[in-house]
């Protein structure tokens, strides 16, 4: 494995992420309960990488895959929800080591701390970063866009509980299987 | 089929022509000006500005016409949102209030649709330099022209192959799905809520884990290739800044200051017609 930073293995899984995230834009589980609203599979998608590749790679592929993806599904790049992205890419990355998915080893404890600190850096996201850009940048009303953030932070949570778990563990025991091999002398 | 992305098309037009880096300076100045003003002054002449540009640059409706239904889409869910949520956030901003009709918590006054016709000027503004840059911008060349102005070409790479790869990623995505869905998986938006997502993994797990592999193979072949053994690389896609592209970006850098100027100079970042 690559010990440098970033080293060769990291600038491709921050392009093939980034990549990834930007296809999974269009993959959305809308909710019955509220209109208009819909879980992001690709907010799991960057739990997940951050979790295996680091923070370099998280924070690349939260602004980069943000900004590339609302500019060709969108047609606009809305800064104030791009910063955010990276951040909880970031966030997730720096404590990578307390998950171990790398290792193979992402039993009920690494899970129970992964969770915590999504649910941790979607909040410092969506609820303080993401509305608080929007006032300052395109000014726009405080109750409005702190509902918005609260609804993404819902949804963003709830989807990478969910799936970013489900991958991390399907992740971990796909590497246990492939490292438990011995060599024959 | 999956939807219709914004792509580059190969176009002979000065626009085109110019580097990568020209085109890039022009969308950030253009979007941080953008951002940053509230004049409507400046933001119904960049709105010209723009549609004269996206003119001359020849792209045509058909590479962009899908998206762009789709942003009309979100700028009136965004505008009515506003006013659900704060119908007097214009006389907060001016200061008057000039009722036009109704009454109560939604009245509607002259402020109201004054700060949202804003809004949405700011919004239309973007559009056409976002379509501008995604339509006429080589990706490769693009990544050679960051690596000129200094930044390290392990970002250009990135991007370069995040660029390069989305339509791969997306073909695996489309035959995952038809795979799936052959197999007998329910995609529409008929099951509850917690089958969708079952379903949703059916696509999810083997895009991600054959994508991780793509990961695991590009950089062993970029590894075998000594990639990061200088410091410097040479590109293929390489071009030098001409006349024209020093031209653009003078202009863009004055624009902006004399935007901004306009903008702050009486003190504050809207442009007040009700005083």
């Amino acid at each position: 494995m690559d010990k440098k930073k970033f080293g060769i293995q990291q600038v491709v899984a921050a392009g093939i992420g980034t990549a990834l995230f930007v296809v999974l834009t269009e993959v959305q589980i809308p909710l019955v309960i509220v209109p208009n609203t819909a879980l992001q599979v690709r907010a799991a998608l960057l739990g997940f990488l951050s979790a295996v590749y680091g923070p370099i790679v998280g924070c690349v592929v939260g602004l980069l895959g943000h900004a590339l993806g609302d500019a060709f599904f969108y047609g606009g790049v809305w800064w104030s929800w791009v910063v955010p992205e990276g951040v909880v890419g970031l966030v997730i990355g720096l404590l990578a080591k307390y998950y171990n998915v790398r290792e193979g080893e992402f039993g009920g404890k690494q899970i129970g701390i992964f969770n915590l600190v999504q649910v941790v850096a979607n909040a410092v996201a969506w609820i303080v970063v993401a509305p608080v850009l929007d006032i300052v940048i395109y000014a726009e009303p405080a109750n409005k866009v702190f509902a918005q953030g609260a609804l993404a932070f819902l949804a963003n949570v709830i989807i990478t509980a969910i799936l970013g778990t489900l991958l991390g563990v399907a992740y971990a025991k796909l590497i246990a299987k492939s490292s438990s091999l011995q060599k024959e002398d | 089929m999956a939807r219709k992305l914004l792509t580059y098309e190969k176009k002979n037009t000065w626009i085109d022509r110019l580097s990568g880096i020209t085109k890039l300076v022009f969308f950030i100045c253009w979007s941080v000006t953008s951002m940053m003003t509230y004049d409507t002054r400046v933001l119904v002449f960049m709105l010209v500005a723009s549609l004269f540009l996206f003119k001359i640059s020849k792209t045509e409706w058909r590479q962009v016409g899908s998206v762009f239904k789709f942003i009309i889409f979100f700028l009136i869910l965004n505008v009515s949102a506003i006013f659900l949520f704060s119908p007097n956030q214009g006389e907060v901003i001016y200061g008057t209030r000039t009722v036009l009709c109704g009454s109560g918590r939604y009245t509607v006054t002259a402020e109201q649709l004054f700060y949202e016709m804003n809004i949405v000027l700011k919004y239309l503004t973007i559009v056409p330099s976002i379509f501008i840059f995604m339509v006429t911008t080589n990706p490769s060349e693009l990544a050679a022209s960051l690596n000129r102005m200094g930044i390290h070409y392990n970002v250009g790479y990135s991007i370069a192959i995040a660029l390069r790869y989305i339509p791969d990623i997306q073909n695996d995505f489309t035959k995952i799905k038809n795979a799936q869905m052959a197999r007998g998986i329910e995609m529409s938006k008929k099951g509850r809520l917690f089958e969708r997502i079952k379903a949703t993994t059916a696509i999810i797990f083997p895009l991600v884990f054959s994508s991780m592999n793509r990961i695991d193979t590009i950089s062993t072949a970029m590894e075998l290739r000594n990639f990061g053994r200088y410091k410097k690389r040479t590109w293929y896609m390489s071009r030098k800044l001409e006349k024209n592209d020093y031209a653009v970006i003078i202009t863009m850098i004055l624009f902006m200051i004399i935007a901004l100027t306009i903008t702050y100079i009486d003190g504050s970042r809207f442009y007040n017609p009700f005083i």
